[in-house]
């Protein structure tokens, strides 16, 4: 399915910039237009594929799943965590914060907590990420967050307490209909 | 009277874990439930724990019940994936196993199949609540009805010492908002951490939306205390623990562990919050009586022999 096997990775994109790109690359009309025209090219669309993952394996280790969920985790990839955690870390984390898997190695949710406390974002690492869609592995998450196909990908935890009106469980993304 | 009844009455509760064999038969586990009956009010039963095969959990689970003692089986995101994961809670409820307790899994590196691929197609946050939506909208995660839907008691696990300390109680909110009824923990060996975290707690109001039951071990031997501080992954023993239990003669190490055990028992019942306890005892269940006797807590079949 994956490349290669998931290994904790320290970002090396600095959390405030991080942030500051955020607001400036979120999705907007101009954005939806671009991103559609690349996909529409054959040429286009797999160059700008292969220029995200260089990007963002390089700042953060990114195995494209095509799923990103770095905006709500202090821009650390939760799929570098040997269990590809996505809603928080297991218990096996050490007294040092070290990976449990790679003890030398610092533990994915250690370091996202750490960096969203910092921006005062660790409302977001509340949110509830729903199971990924594994047909998706190798896409641009880039394209996929400026189309919205990335909208479903997790929802707010406030009054998820059996009403599952407003949980996406059966969005086209998880397979459903 | 069931542990989800029992826990709902408000009555202090009680588990134990145990480990099914490594081998084809299920007599290890009903002579053991045979010996647990009458002092628990359930039976953890684990997914190959430590990441080594073992006679399935829902086996094991089975046995259990079949001996009169109610399991809590447990399900880990290591060696399935959603569809198993679904397929076996459904099995189990058609079995009558009620209580499924959900957790990450240690990885494959751990066990005695290292070269294993590590499925961890869900994690255990996403596990709770796609069970929970099987459960209360009778349908699996893409939304095909079942008929009937299953019927569970959810359960989820929490490392209260493992960093980020912060995040931990929080943590333990999102496993509830994902479905989780009771939580029990990874062993407490500090009270004072653990009374902290509790804390938290309830100032978020989660001991309101489910009952926790932290982890209590009964140390065996000087080995067993050296390969818990150093080897187990997310288990910490404070010095003062390490030095009292270091101090009696190694014969007296075990008569030292389940006193501890005893006296952690009566600490933690004290804490506002706290609904039971669970005993990580697996291989030393015959030391349970003797802990719960001087720790003075009656649960099980015992409980309601003396009407407590």
């Amino acid at each position: 399915m994956t490349a290669r096997p998931p290994i904790p990775a320290h970002p090396r994109l600095g959390t405030r910039l991080a942030y500051r790109l955020q607001r400036v690359l979120r999705p907007r009309p101009g954005l939806r237009w671009i991103s559609a025209r690349i996909e529409a090219s054959g040429l286009a669309r797999p160059l700008f594929t292969a220029t995200e993952r260089l990007t963002k394996d390089t700042l953060f280790g990114c195995r494209m799943c095509g799923q990103c969920a770095l905006p709500v985790t202090g821009y650390v990839c939760p799929m570098g965590c040997p269990k590809e955690l996505r809603n928080g870390p297991c218990g096996g984390v050490g007294a040092d914060g070290g990976c449990e898997v790679y003890p030398e190695r610092r533990c994915v949710w250690v370091e996202a907590f750490e960096r969203a406390a910092s921006q005062g974002r660790t409302a977001d690492l509340q949110l509830l990420h729903l199971p990924i869609d594994h047909r998706r592995w190798g896409e641009s998450s880039w394209l996929n967050y400026w189309q919205g196909r990335d909208e479903d990908l997790w929802t707010h935890p406030a009054g998820d307490t059996g009403d599952d009106r407003h949980v996406p469980h059966h969005h086209p993304a998880l397979g459903g209909s | 009277m069931s542990l989800r009844d029992r826990l709902t009455a408000g009555s202090f509760a009680v588990t134990a874990e145990i480990s099914p064999p490594r081998g084809a038969s299920t007599d290890p586990v009903t002579a053991t439930a045979a010996l647990l009956r009458d002092w628990v009010d359930a039976v953890n039963v684990t997914d190959n724990q430590g990441s080594n095969v073992r006679l399935a959990s829902w086996a094991g689970s089975l046995a259990a019940l079949q001996a009169g003692l109610e399991p809590v089986m447990q399900m880990t995101c290591r060696d399935r994936n959603r569809i198993a994961l679904q397929s076996d809670l459904l099995g189990a409820s058609a079995l009558g196993i009620r209580n499924i307790l959900v957790m990450t899994g240690d990885h494959p590196k751990f066990g005695d199949h290292p070269e294993a691929k590590p499925v961890f197609d869900l994690d255990s946050v996403q596990l709770l609540w796609t069970l929970r939506h099987m459960r209360d909208q009778g349908a699996v995660l893409t939304g095909r009805a079942l008929k009937p839907p299953p019927d569970c008691f959810l359960g989820a696990v929490e490392n209260p010492s493992a960093p980020p300390a912060e995040f931990r109680a929080e943590r333990l909110g999102k496993k509830i908002a994902a479905g989780a009824q009771f939580v029990q923990t990874q062993f407490v060996f500090d009270v004072a951490a653990f009374a902290q975290w509790m804390t938290q707690v309830r100032d978020l109001g989660l001991h309101e939306q489910c009952y926790i039951l932290p982890g209590v071990g009964a140390v065996r031997s000087r080995n067993a205390l050296d390969y818990m501080r150093d080897k187990v992954p997310g288990v910490y023993v404070p010095d003062d623990v390490y030095r009292r239990l270091r101090a009696v003669p190694a014969d007296q190490t075990a008569a030292e562990g389940a006193r501890l055990a005893a006296e952690t028992i009566q600490q933690l019942s004290a804490i506002e919050g706290v609904a039971g306890v669970h005993l990580l005892v697996a291989g030393n269940e015959q030391a349970v009586p003797g802990i719960l006797d001087s720790a003075g807590i009656w649960a099980g079949v015992r409980a309601e022999r003396h009407g407590r």
